[in-house]
C-alpha cells in the first residue's frame, strides 16, 4: 500500500495551481485534505503523474459570511465550518450535517470543497449543496465559471469539473429564517459513510414548502421532488409513499429495499423534527 | 513445592509496568528496526480465488531500479519445503501441502504467488505491477454449506472431494433422550468469518549469516519457540542455528500463532540472498491473508423433560476452513472447539455432535480468541432462551434449575468434558446483584417510550483454558503446552529472569515478575522477566489458550521456590546456620526472630565475586530454571455469565448496546486490573462478532472486505459500559490456582447480545439465528412478523 511514483508541486497561489492543472490536462490531481485522495493513492486506485498540493495557497481558507451568504475557499476544513456553524452562524443544515462527517481527526483535515469535488454518493455535503442551491466557482487557465450544485454532480465520483479545473469556492445562500432544516442518516457506526441519509428543510410560514435531498441511495444527491410536493400537500405519510417509485442503489450489505425503508424512516423523523404534518 | 506465604503483590491491582513505555511511543516493534543491507519484501498475491498458473514473466520487474530479486516457488524450492499440517488427533485428516509461494495453482485470493525484494517497499510494489502472470481461472469452492454436494466445485482438483475432516463426539443415549423429550427446541445457526485485527500487523525481519549458517528472525509473533522448531525443520537448519525474537508485539488474538506461508518465504529468501529481508503486512494483505476464524453452519436441537430440565443436545456443525488446514496446528481444531462446550454449563445426560470441516477457495481459518467457544456458547444459550420462552419462564430461573450443581463436580459430561472447580450458582447470584434488574426494567420502559425495542439477554458459559499437551503434542504437533522460567540473582540483589511465555500487550511479563517478587519477598520492581527470545529463554508455549497465569505463573512460582531454596542454602552456609531457621524479608535473609542477617545483594556478591568464602568452595546455585506443565486435566475449565441490554431502532434495524455485565471465575486473580482489561477487551470483540465484524466473500470466493471501511470493527462510540465482577474458585490442580482469563469476555458476549436482540424481537414472534446481526436482518425479521 504505497503510492505509485508521482511528482509533487506545492504552489503558493490559486493561479499557479490552476496553471499546473492546465499544463498537461488529466495528468495532475489536486491534494486538499488528503483524507480521500491519500487512501486512493496508497491503493494505487489513483496514479496521477503530478500531485498539486494546494494546502499553502494564499487565501485558500477564506470563510466569508455576508449578504450573499456563506463563501468558502478550497482550504476551509470541515472543522472550520463546523465551528462557524455551531456558533449559530452559517447555515442550520450545515450545522446539522457536519457532525455526521467522519471523526474529528478527519474533519480537521478534510475540506468542504474536496468533499464536493470527490462527489461520493454517500457524502453529506453534496446533498446539502443541492438542497441549498449552492453555487460553485470553477477555475481553469481558461477562466472562471459558476455552476449550480444540481448541475455539478453527475454520478458516482463524477462531476462537471473539467480536467484542468478546480473548485475555487463554494457559496451557500443566506439562511431564510422561515425555514427549518435537519440532516439525518443511518450508519452502522458513528462517523461511517451513510447507508442512507436525508437533508431536509421545511417552511411552514405562508405557503408551505419543502426541500428533501437524499444521499447514499443513488449515484448522486437525489432531490425528492415528488416527496416534497406530497409533504407540503398531504403530510409525511404521503411523502413516504412516493419513495416506492424511486430507483435506488443496492450494493454492499444493503439492498435497495432496505435503503428505501430506512429513507422512509428518516423522512418521517425529519418531518416530525421540522414541524411538518404527519 | 513449598507453600506460598500470604501474598503481598498477588491479587493487588497494578498497572502494567510496560504500559508507560509503549503508550509514550518508545516501544520497539518489528518495523522500528532496520538492519544494514536490508531488503524490503512485497508479495504478488493472487487476485483469483482459484486458478491455474500457466506462466509468468518478471523480466520487466527485475529490470526496475532498486529491485534485487523477484522470486517464484521454483526459486525457493531448493531451500525450503512446503508446509503440511499433520495432526494425529484428527484421524483421516486430508491436508495437501502448501508451498510458501504458489506452485502452478492458486487456491485462495491473497495467496502469495511471487516475492519481490527491493530497496524500499514502494519500489517493491512498483515491481509487483510489472509482473505478468498468466492465470486460467478455475471454478471456486466458496460456500461451505454446499461444499460436499455432488458436483460442487472442488477447492483442490486432485482431491476426491472437499472434505478435510469429519468426526463425531457422543455420549449417553441421545436418541432415547429426544424420543422421551417433553419439549425439543431446534435451530440452524449461521456464523460468518472474522479476523483478529491487531494494531500492529504481522511482520518480520529475517537475516541469514552465510558464514555461520545462522538465521535470525525478528517477528511479531505469539510463539517464538514454536516458530523456531518449524523454521528449522522447513529450512533444514539445526535449531541452534535458528533464533526467533519476538520484540514488542502489538496484539495477537491468535492471529500471530501460526506459521504463515509468506513469513516462511521471507526467511527462505533471506537465506537465498544472504541479505536481511523485512516484510510488514499492510492492512489489505492482513485482511486477505491473516487467518480468518469461525464460519459455521450449526444445526442444533436440545431436548428437555417435563420439568424443564435439559436432557440432551444433538448438533451438526459444517465448518468452512479455507484452502489449507493451517500450519502447524490444523484448522480442524475450530470445529471441535465449536461443539465441545455446547451444553457445558448444564447437567445434560446425552450429547452428540457431528463435525464436518470442508475446504474452500478462501483464506485459511486459524485460532482466534476463544477458539470455537463463542459458537458453542451462542448455540447453547440461544436454545436455552428459546426453551425458556416456549415454557413461558424467566430465562435466569430456567438456567438456575439447569446448571451442573457444584456438588456434582468433578463431572465428566457426555461430551467428554471434565468439569471441575466451577461456580455457576455463585456467578449467577453475583450477576443478579451486579445488575439491579429494577433499574434495568426502568431503562427498558424508557426505551419503549422512545419508540425503541429494548431487549435483555443472558449467556452462561464454560470455557476450556490453558490446554494441556493432549491438544497438540499428543497429535504429533510440536507445540509446547508447558512453560519455562529461569531466574538468577544479580550482584545488587535484584532478580532477572527469562520466560517462555509471550508478552503481546497483555502484561504477563509483569505478572510473572510479581509472582517471583512475592515468593522472594522483594518489591515488584526488583524482579525483571524478559520474554520473546529463543536464544535466552528455554523452550515453552508462548501465548495461546489463556495460559500465561495458569501455566507461566506456575512455572515462575516453581523457579522462585528453587531460587529461594538456593538463597537460603547459600546463606546458611555463609552464616553457619540451618536453612530451615532462615527466611526472606524485604530483600534480606532474616533469622527466626525476623532480624536481617544478610542482604540478598551481599549473598550474591559473595557467591559471584568471593566464592572462596563458602565452606568447601561449594557455590550456591543462584541461577535456576523451572518448567511447568500439567500432568492431569486436559484443560482448565472456567465459567461465568454475561448479560447484555440492547435497543433496536425498529425504523432502521440498528441495534445499540446499552449495558453489558460480566461475572466470571478465572480462579485466583493475580492482578485484577489486568483481568478486568482482558474481560472488557474480550467483550468488545464479542460485541464486534455480534453486530459488526464480517469477512464477506461473494459466491465466487472474492473477498469483499479488504479495508477497515468494509470490515467494521467495534468502535468506542458504540460500546456500552461493561461492568465486571468476579467469583474466585481456585484451580485445584495448581499452587496459585489461577485459570485462564484472556478469552472469557469473547466467549459469551456475542451470545448475550444475540439473546438480547431476540428478547427485543420476542413480542413480535420472530427471531434471528445468525451473526452478525445486521440492520437488514433485523428489519427482515420484523417484516416476517408483519407478514405473518
Ligand atoms: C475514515 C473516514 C471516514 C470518512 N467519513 C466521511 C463521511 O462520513 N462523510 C463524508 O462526507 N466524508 C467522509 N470522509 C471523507 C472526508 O470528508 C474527505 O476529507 C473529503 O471527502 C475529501 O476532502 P479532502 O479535503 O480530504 O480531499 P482530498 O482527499 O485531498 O481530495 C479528494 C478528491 O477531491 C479532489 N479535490 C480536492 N479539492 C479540490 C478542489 N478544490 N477542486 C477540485 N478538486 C479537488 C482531489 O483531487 C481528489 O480527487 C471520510 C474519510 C475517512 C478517511
Amino acid at each position: 500500500m504505497k503510492p505509485a511514483p508521482f511528482a509533487y508541486a506545492r504552489p503558493g497561489t490559486l493561479a499557479e495551481a490552476v496553471a499546473l492543472l492546465g499544463a498537461e490536462p488529466g495528468a495532475a490531481r489536486i491534494l486538499a485534505g488528503g483524507q480521500s485522495l491519500m487512501p486512493m493513492l496508497n491503493f494505487r486506485l489513483a496514479q496521477p503523474a503530478l500531485l498539486v498540493d494546494i494546502n499553502r495557497i494564499a487565501d485558500g481558507a477564506v470563510l466569508r459570511q455576508d449578504a450573499d451568504g456563506l463563501t468558502l475557499g478550497p482550504l476551509v476544513r470541515h472543522a472550520d465550518l463546523l465551528r462557524h456553524c455551531a456558533a449559530g452562524r452559517g447555515h442550520p443544515l450545515l450545522a446539522a450535517a457536519l457532525p455526521l462527517i467522519a471523526h474529528s481527526g478527519i474533519r480537521n483535515r478534510g475540506t468542504v470543497c474536496g468533499s464536493l469535488a470527490l462527489a461520493d454518493p454517500a457524502a453529506e455535503l453534496p446533498a446539502c449543496a443541492v438542497a441549498l442551491d449552492a453555487e460553485l466557482d470553477l477555475v481553469s487557465p481558461r477562466g472562471t465559471r459558476r455552476i449550480g450544485a444540481e448541475a455539478f454532480f453527475r454520478g458516482i465520483y463524477e462531476t462537471a469539473l473539467a480536467e484542468d479545473e478546480m473548485i475555487a469556492a463554494v457559496r451557500f445562500p443566506p439562511a431564510d429564517p422561515n425555514w427549518r432544516w435537519t440532516c439525518l442518516e443511518v450508519a452502522r457506526r458513528q462517523g461511517d459513510f451513510a447507508i442512507a441519509g436525508l437533508a431536509a428543510g421545511f417552511c411552514a410560514t405562508g405557503a408551505p414548502a419543502a426541500r428533501l435531498v437524499a444521499f447514499g441511495v443513488a449515484e448522486r444527491p437525489l432531490r425528492l421532488a415528488a416527496a416534497e410536493a406530497a409533504l407540503t400537500a398531504r403530510g409525511s405519510d404521503a411523502a413516504v409513499a412516493t419513495l416506492a417509485d424511486l430507483d435506488l442503489l443496492g450494493g454492499g450489505d444493503y439492498p435497495a429495499a432496505y435503503r428505501r425503508q430506512v429513507l422512509g424512516t428518516l423522512l418521517t423523523r425529519a418531518a416530525a423534527a421540522l414541524g411538518a404534518p404527519a | 513445592m513449598t507453600a506460598v506465604r500470604p501474598p503481598r503483590l498477588i491479587g493487588q491491582p497494578a498497572p502494567r509496568p510496560e504500559a508507560a513505555r509503549l503508550a509514550s511511543g518508545a516501544g520497539a516493534y518489528v518495523d522500528d528496526v532496520d538492519l544494514p543491507r536490508q531488503l524490503h519484501a512485497a508479495f504478488l498475491r493472487s487476485p483469483h480465488p482459484h486458478a491455474a498458473i500457466l506462466g509468468h514473466d518478471a523480466t520487466a520487474a527485475r529490470a526496475l531500479p532498486g529491485v534485487a530479486a523477484v522470486l517464484f516457488w521454483d526459486d525457493l524450492a531448493g531451500v525450503v519445503t512446503p508446509l503440511q499440517t499433520r495432526h494425529a488427533g484428527f484421524p483421516g485428516l486430508v491436508s495437501p501441502p502448501q508451498p510458501p509461494l504458489a506452485d502452478r495453482r492458486v487456491a485462495y485470493q491473497g495467496e502469495p504467488v511471487a516475492l519481490v525484494l527491493a530497496a524500499s517497499r514502494a519500489l517493491a510494489e512498483d515491481a509487483l505491477e510489472a509482473i505478468a502472470i498468466d492465470y486460467a481461472p478455475l471454478p471456486a469452492a466458496a460456500d461451505a454449506a454446499t461444499a460436499l454436494d455432488p458436483g460442487a466445485p472442488k477447492a483442490h482438483p486432485d482431491l476426491p472431494d472437499n472434505l478435510c475432516w469429519a468426526g463425531e463426539i457422543s455420549g449417553g443415549d441421545v436418541d432415547g433422550a429426544f424420543r422421551d423429550a417433553a419439549l425439543v427446541v431446534a435451530q440452524t445457526f449461521r456464523f460468518t468469518r472474522h479476523t483478529g485485527v491487531t494494531l500492529e500487523p504481522r511482520g518480520l525481519i529475517a537475516a541469514f549469516d552465510r558464514a555461520s549458517g545462522q538465521l535470525d528472525v525478528r517477528i511479531s509473533h505469539q510463539q517464538p519457540h514454536q516458530l523456531q522448531v518449524y523454521l528449522a525443520d522447513l529450512l533444514g537448519l539445526p535449531m541452534t542455528r535458528v533464533r526467533v525474537i519476538a520484540p514488542d508485539v502489538g496484539g495477537g488474538f491468535g492471529i500471530k500463532m501460526h506459521v504463515y506461508a509468506d513469513e516462511v518465504a521471507v526467511c527462505a529468501a533471506a537465506r537465498l540472498l544472504g541479505r536481511p529481508v523485512k516484510f510488514i503486512a499492510d492492512r489489505l494483505e492482513s485482511m486477505a491473508a491473516d487467518v480468518h476464524a469461525r464460519e459455521h453452519v450449526v444445526d442444533a436441537r436440545m431436548a428437555l423433560d417435563a420439568a424443564g430440565r435439559i436432557t440432551a443436545f444433538d448438533v451438526a456443525d459444517r465448518h468452512g476452513l479455507g484452502a489449507y488446514t493451517v500450519f502447524p496446528r490444523s484448522s480442524t481444531m475450530e470445529t471441535v472447539s465449536a461443539v465441545r462446550t455446547i451444553g457445558a454449563p448444564y447437567a445434560m445426560a446425552a450429547f452428540r455432535a457431528r463435525m464436518q470441516a470442508v475446504f474452500q477457495n478462501k483464506s485459511l481459518i486459524g485460532q482466534y480468541r476463544s477458539v470455537g467457544h463463542p459458537i458453542a456458547c451462542t448455540v447453547t444459550e440461544a436454545l436455552v432462551d428459546q426453551a425458556a420462552r416456549t415454557r413461558g419462564e424467566d430465562p435466569l430461573a430456567f438456567r438456575a434449575r439447569n446448571y451442573t450443581p457444584g456438588a456434582a463436580l468433578p463431572f465428566t459430561n457426555p461430551a467428554g468434558v471434565r468439569l471441575i472447580d466451577l461456580s455457576h450458582a455463585a456467578c449467577h447470584a453475583r450477576l443478579e446483584a451486579l445488575m439491579d434488574r429494577d433499574a434495568v426494567r426502568r431503562d427498558m420502559a424508557d426505551a419503549r417510550a422512545r419508540g425503541r425495542l429494548p431487549g435483555l439477554g443472558f449467556a452462561a458459559f464454560v470455557e476450556l483454558t490453558a490446554s494441556g499437551s493432549e491438544a497438540y503434542g499428543a497429535g504429533g504437533v510440536a507445540v509446547a503446552a508447558m512453560d519455562s522460567v529461569t531466574l538468577a540473582l544479580e550482584p545488587d540483589g535484584t532478580v532477572k529472569g527469562e520466560a517462555s511465555v509471550s508478552e503481546i500487550g497483555q502484561g504477563i511479563a509483569g505478572t510473572l515478575a510479581r509472582v517471583v517478587a512475592d515468593a522472594l519477598a522483594l518489591p515488584a520492581d526488583q524482579v525483571r522477566i524478559a520474554t520473546g527470545d529463543t536464544r535466552s529463554a528455554p523452550h515453552g508455549g508462548g501465548a495461546w489458550s489463556s495460559r500465561g497465569a495458569a501455566i507461566g505463573a506456575e512455572a515462575a512460582l516453581g523457579a522462585a521456590a528453587r531460587l529461594r531454596a538456593a538463597i537460603l542454602a547459600g546463606a546458611a552456609a555463609l552464616l553457619q546456620a540451618q536453612p530451615e531457621t532462615l527466611d526472606l524479608a524485604d530483600g534480606a535473609i532474616v533469622d527466626a526472630s525476623g532480624a536481617p542477617r544478610l542482604t540478598l545483594a551481599a549473598l550474591a556478591q559473595a557467591a559471584l565475586f568471593r566464592g572462596h568464602e563458602f565452606p568447601g568452595g561449594r557455590l550456591p546455585q543462584l541461577a535456576v530454571a523451572h518448567q511447568h506443565g500439567r500432568a492431569q486435566d486436559r484443560a482448565v475449565p472456567t465459567n461465568g455469565i454475561q448479560a447484555a441490554l440492547v435497543e433496536i431502532d425498529p425504523g432502521t434495524g440498528l441495534v445499540a448496546c446499552r449495558r453489558h455485565w460480566v461475572v466470571e471465575d478465572c480462579g485466583r486473580i493475580l492482578n485484577p486490573l489486568l483481568v478486568d482489561a482482558q474481560i472488557r477487551g474480550g467483550v468488545v470483540q464479542g460485541i464486534g462478532a455480534a453486530l459488526y465484524e464480517a469477512c464477506r466473500y461473494d459466491g465466487e470466493g472474492q473477498l469483499l472486505t479488504g479495508t477497515l471501511a468494509d470490515y467494521l470493527l467495534p468502535m468506542a462510540a458504540e460500546m456500552p459500559d461493561i461492568a465486571v465482577a468476579h467469583v474466585e474458585t481456585p484451580y485445584s490442580g495448581s499452587v496459585l490456582g489461577a485459570k485462564g482469563a484472556g478469552e472469557a469476555g469473547t466467549c459469551a458476549a456475542a451470545a448475550a447480545v444475540l439473546n438480547a436482540v431476540n428478547d427485543a424481537l420476542a413480542p413480535f414472534g420472530t427471531a434471528i439465528a445468525e451473526l452478525p446481526v445486521t440492520p437488514v436482518l433485523v428489519l427482515d425479521a420484523l417484516a416476517r412478523r408483519q407478514a405473518a
